[in-house]
């Protein structure tokens, strides 16, 4: 058969999970990485991240409203999926994914980005014309108090729900790291580590997305970028980068020394089908070459102007390499049989439900929605860029 | 042209014949079956099995099962003296139409049907998001074409490669042990098509049932013991080497 060496079990040459899962976990870790740097600032008072605070907020927002459609996308039945709400089956690990999914949106980030721009919503509300105006005017749900008592609580409660969202955005990721961790029937997935790993490669691609979504919109609006700031994203990139590494690393020694039955198999999908994906794009490229770079501007003095490059680099490597790590992952785990004796292969489709084009369209609508929201809700503190004059939080 | 009476007292019984027809596709309802009385299993006597296929063709038959998808199949290992760990088999397309001659002389040449194991933990249930496939009472493992949402998390779950997701449905569809059959006291399709009765439907909760007397005198397995999925399906003369 076709793309197919050794034996496959009948019923496993066709892949069940195609590239659309592999956008799941890479958004879903995107929103969760976004935060945790958002609540770098509101909660552990690293201040010199402000300037990304309001932009991570919103970038994990839009990733957030994007990250179920795949999976619709992929379901035989979406008009089914409401069940999951409505009948749930306590056993699953993936039946939980809508009320996390939920609390996460509407009890977590919409309520702490409602909070922290309500001031800002209330004066606009004032100050534009026209359809704008109404927006505004929707968006402020009747509450117009802008009195210092009002703000206070307004802070005081987003300090909260920042405090509520570091844990959500773990159990957001961890979860999906689990769905995949949990079946036993896969060698491949099945490790206690896959939730942790996730949680970590989740922070790594978020902060790494945000930082180049600040660096590339401060200099589309002709703007300088706060250094300080972006050394500290870095930094902290830097580390997280180096845990989860380490875990990924402590799983295949583990894999290595331990090789039991599946070993055999998985290497060899590693050294073959995965080598280019796995060792090329996700270790090399994607993870020894960031670390490496941040690593440099950690232990040289570098000038600004190569220091803002490495980060690029780096920024852009690492999620090439986060998103290689979903694809092996996911697709990789498809590959071989669960009889450990053969091999299948991927075929992406082009112009299918599931195809090329369409993940592609769910990826940059995210930026799209991105935009519209930073046009809407201007994250930044000047006042060039329309938002109003002491629109920053109040802390 | 106007039907008179004589046109009508002969189309009459042809509707009723043709009627008769379309309602022996309606599955019968089974007054007599108590769920509770039953715990159904198979047993797969591998030193009878010839590789003839007569069972996956059965059940594509019986059940509508889509060319290229398998409710059941046949596997032939080939087992070298020396390499235990690592057999050589084969599978053309499902072993539905038998198997071409080997071309291995030395080691050992069996057959294995694989179907689903009907565990009674099993895996694929526990993930279902909305319980749409689940163990009846009576010990299959069934799916609810019309409540699964075709999120494959099953298909991923099953250690044994026994799921699929039929592509006119776009539901997990899986062997259903026949049960439209053994409600109404019939055998699966595959056992009663099996020439040497390799294959044996077995009520592990009627005591006299010849399964007990087997398992009593027999060295029997199931696949995979070590996934823990209490499967039902038991094998008798199943080498090592079979995965």
């Amino acid at each position: 058969m076709p793309g197919v060496e050794g034996f496959m079990y009948p019923n496993e040459i066709e892949l069940q999970w195609s590239v659309l899962i592999v956008l799941y976990p890479f958004l879903t870790g995107l929103v969760a990485g976004a935060f945790i740097l958002a609540s770098l600032e509101r909660v552990f008072r690293v201040q010199a991240v402000k300037p990304t605070y309001r932009l991570a907020l919103l970038t994990a927002l839009s990733f957030l409203l994007v990250a179920p459609l795949p999976l619709q996308l992929h379901l035989g039945h979406p008009e089914r999926s409401l069940e999951m709400y409505l009948t749930p089956h306590r056993t699953s690990a993936m039946a939980m994914f809508g009320f996390v999914y939920l609390w996460y949106l509407m009890a977590v980030l919409v309520v702490e980005i409602w909070l922290d721009y309500r001031r800002d919503i209330v004066l606009l509300s004032e100050s534009t014309t026209g359809w704008k105006r109404w927006i505004y005017r929707l968006m402020t749900l009747g509450s117009h108090n802008l009195s210092e008592r009002a703000l206070a609580i307004d802070e005081r409660v987003g300090w909260l729900i920042t405090l509520i969202g570091i844990p959500s955005a773990f159990l957001l990721h961890g979860y999906v790291g689990f769905i995949f961790g949990s079946v036993k029937a896969n060698p491949w997935w099945s490790t206690p580590l896959m939730p942790v790993v996730f949680i970590f490669s989740a922070m790594v691609s978020g902060i790494a997305a945000v930082m180049l979504l600040y660096m590339l919109m401060t200099w589309a609006r002709g703007k300088s970028i706060d250094m300080p700031c972006v050394d500290t994203i870095a930094r902290y990139l830097f580390y997280t980068f180096i845990i989860d590494f380490s875990l990924e690393m402590l799983d295949l020694i583990h894999r290595i020394y331990e090789a039991d039955e599946s070993f055999r198999s998985l290497d060899f999908m590693v050294h073959t089908k995965l080598y280019m994906s796995h060792i090329v794009v996700q270790i090399m490229l994607g993870t020894v070459m960031p670390i490496a770079l941040l690593a440099l501007t950690q232990v040289l003095k570098l000038t600004e102007m190569a220091r803002k490059r490495i980060y690029v680099l780096a920024g852009c490597l690492t999620m090439i390499g986060i998103f290689a790590m979903r694809w092996n992952v996911v697709i990789g785990g498809q590959l071989f049989s669960k009889s450990f004796l053969g091999y299948t292969t991927y075929k992406m489709g082009l112009v299918t439900r599931e195809g090329l084009v369409m993940a592609i369209v769910l990826t940059v609508l995210p930026l799209v929605i991105l935009w519209v929201l930073v046009k809407l809700l201007p994250p930044w503190a000047d006042r060039a860029s329309g938002a109003l004059p002491d629109a920053t939080p109040a802390h | 042209m106007s039907i008179t009476r004589r046109h009508l007292l002969l189309l009459l019984p042809a509707a009723a014949v043709a009627w008769k027809h379309v309602l022996a596709g309606t599955p019968e309802a089974s007054p007599n079956y108590t769920m509770s009385q039953h715990w159904w299993g198979m047993l797969i006597d591998l030193t009878k099995c010839i590789g003839c296929g007569n069972c996956v063709r059965a059940c594509q038959t019986e059940n509508d099962v889509p060319d290229g998808y398998f409710r059941t199949w046949v596997e032939r290992y080939h087992v070298s003296d020396y390499d235990i760990e690592n057999p050589h088999v084969d599978s053309p397309d499902g072993g539905k139409k038998g198997f071409p001659p080997t071309k291995e002389a030395s080691g050992k040449n069996f057959f294995v049907p694989k179907l689903c194991n009907h565990c009674a933990e099993s895996p694929c249930t526990q993930v279902c998001p909305v319980g749409a496939t689940f163990v009846s009472p009576d010990g299959v493992v069934l799916v609810d074409k019309k409540y699964c949402l075709g999120c494959r998390y099953c298909v991923q779950a099953c250690p044994y490669g026994c799921r699929f997701i039929n592509p006119k449905t776009e539901t997990a569809e899986k062997c259903t042990l026949c049960y439209h059959r053994i409600t109404k006291g019939l055998t699966t399709a595959c056992c009663e098509s099996c020439p040497t009765g390799a294959r044996q439907l077995a009520d592990l909760k009627n005591p006299h049932d010849p399964i007990h007397e087997f398992l009593k005198t027999h060295s029997v397995q199931i696949l995979k013991p070590y996934m823990a999925t209490h499967a039902k399906v038991f094998y008798n003369g199943l080498d090592g080497s079979v995965r």
